[in-house]
């Protein structure tokens, strides 16, 4: 799919630049487009500025230079952001944060369908009237993402979402989370600094390089979906995995090259 | 989800029961070797009454106690409530406008740390009695409030507050829907604080008042009654203060803990 990109990309940076008023360059020149309906992950070690460009094509941060191009206006363009933790009101149940977004967006009329079809779609629908304190790190994470899509966003960014999640936790969220996206044709940004997570997921790799952020390579991950745990012990999954870890240490070396 | 709740440990049942019973012994073990001890050193009442002669002068002076009761406990009350509107309510206005913030807080502060033994007669000068131990009630109070709140507003998990932005929440929104039930435990620890200060504000006004002669209060009595050797009545006096102290503090700990069982860790019981 990726191979074969259609007209316009969903977000476009171009040559973007994010420096901090502590001097820190977190991304430099940094150029990336985002085609629709593609899942690509943005690789790198801690603190190469990838959480940055999330928050920059978010709207959550300013650029200090370059440009963030969208294909659709501002008010037609729907985001759902998934943050490392995962963020909820402690105060309200899942329900009440499932539907924030709708809330805020003066959304309340329909809110009631929409909340329970994430929910269900996350497979939380016994959970509505949790606290998030009741629930299990991969349950909160759940919440999450099903708070994400309720607006039904067109874009998902997800920041890390799954580090901090056990093994087998991470990999059922994985599964699931490919199935989501095969199932709403969503496109998803991914950020992560786990090649293994970025390789069973991505249909595009964006490996950068460490701070100042730069895209040190982009590499195609052209295994077929759906992928499912066969895919996780392949062969093939090795050697993908192999040539991006070897890009990622290239890209960790790279440091000091302008 | 309908678990029904794990059925406590033998173990922590005891616990929580020598919690009730011991301070119950040790108040009972005090009374009797206090009696033993007006007793048999034959202590007249104007030096130290017996627990037996307090506790029967509570009930025989019962009607001029339980008047001034409710005036010092109506002023503990409305100086709380001022507290509470003017803590919280400022405590938004800092955190709405950093201009006001600047401005004011010091003052705040200086409120805060003049003490207000020192500050009652003044107020009495300037303010009509009722006036002033009710100002006197909630300059102590308000403060624990205001710091309390302030700390909660601004304690708010940023990923949260960025999920806001993201969503273009409204300045009410994020106040209404984020800020104030995020702070609403660091709120709810104020306003404990205060309960038991507006008390002692009223308290510290009515004794300053009762020296210029005027008041009807709990602690107006204990003053009154120092002047006319009325011992066992200063006691049972303070018998009352203590105990309504003791309820306020008890009264807002049920509050808090109603309003935060269900989400807050302060109020989740649990098993080591």
């Amino acid at each position: 799919m990726s191979i074969d990109p259609p007209k316009s990309p969903v977000v476009a940076l171009n040559a973007v630049g994010k420096s901090f008023a502590n001097g820190v360059v977190a991304l430099e020149r940094l150029s990336l487009q985002v085609w629709p309906g593609e899942f690509v992950s943005l690789l790198g070690p801690s603190g190469c500025g990838k959480s940055t460009a999330l928050r920059i094509i978010a709207g959550l941060t300013e650029p200090s230079g370059g440009g963030v191009v969208w294909s659709q206006t501002e008010a037609a363009r729907r985001i759902g952001f998934v943050f490392q933790e995962p963020t909820l009101m402690p105060w309200a149940t899942v329900a009440a944060n499932v539907r924030l977004p709708l809330k805020l967006g003066g959304l309340e009329p329909t809110a009631q369908a929409r909340v329970d079809a994430a929910l269900a779609r996350v497979g939380l629908s016994g959970f509505a009237g949790s606290y998030p304190r009741e629930l299990s790190g991969g349950m909160k994470m759940r919440a999450s993402i099903a708070r994400a899509l309720v607006t039904e966003p067109k874009l998902l960014l997800m920041d890390e979402p799954f580090a901090a999640l056990d093994e087998i936790t991470r990999f059922r969220l994985n599964n699931d989370l490919l199935a989501l996206w095969q199932s709403l044709g969503k496109t998803v940004i991914f950020v992560t600094h786990s090649v293994f997570e970025s390789v069973y997921l991505s249909q595009r790799i964006v490996v950068m390089t460490r701070r100042p952020g730069r895209v040190f390579a982009e590499l195609a991950i052209d295994a077929p979906y759906p992928r499912e745990e066969v895919f996780r012990t392949s062969a093939e999954y090795a050697a993908h995995c192999r040539r991006v870890s070897e890009a990622l240490a290239c890209a960790s070396e790279a440091t000091d090259v302008p | 989800m309908n678990e029904t709740p794990p059925k406590r440990e033998p173990s922590l049942r005891a616990d929580r029961t020598l919690r009730v019973l011991l301070p119950i012994a040790v108040l009972a073990l005090g009374v009797v070797l206090w009696e033993l001890v007006v007793r048999i050193g034959d202590i007249p009442p104007y030096v130290l009454p017996s627990p037996w002669l307090v506790f029967s002068t509570l009930i025989s002076d019962r009607a001029i106690l339980l008047t001034s009761l409710l005036v010092t406990l109506a002023t503990t009350l409305e100086g709380f409530l001022l507290a509470a509107v003017g803590g919280i309510g400022l405590a938004v206005l800092f955190n709405q406008s950093r201009l006001i913030e600047y401005s004011l807080y010091p003052y705040a502060i200086i409120l805060q740390v003049t003490p207000i033994v020192a500050i009652a007669p003044l107020l009495l000068v300037y303010l009509p009695q009722p006036a002033a131990v009710l100002a006197c009630a909630w300059i102590v109070a308000f403060f624990p409030v205001l710091a309390n709140t302030t700390l909660g507003l601004n304690s708010v998990d940023h990923n949260l507050v960025d999920l806001f932005r993201l969503y273009g929440a409204t300045r009410p929104q994020m106040l209404f829907e984020l800020k104030l039930p995020a702070a609403l435990p660091f709120i709810l620890g104020g306003l404990k604080i205060a309960g038991g200060l507006s008390l002692i504000g009223a308290v510290v006004a009515e004794i300053a008042a009762g020296s210029a002669g005027a008041g009807s209060g709990l602690a107006y009595r204990i003053v009154e009654s120092g002047y006319r050797l009325n011992i066992p009545r200063m006691f049972a006096a303070l018998l009352l203060l203590s105990l309504a102290g003791i309820v306020i503090f008890f009264a807002l700990s049920l509050v808090s803990h109603l309003m935060l069982r269900r989400w807050h860790e302060s109020a989740i019981a649990r098993e080591v």
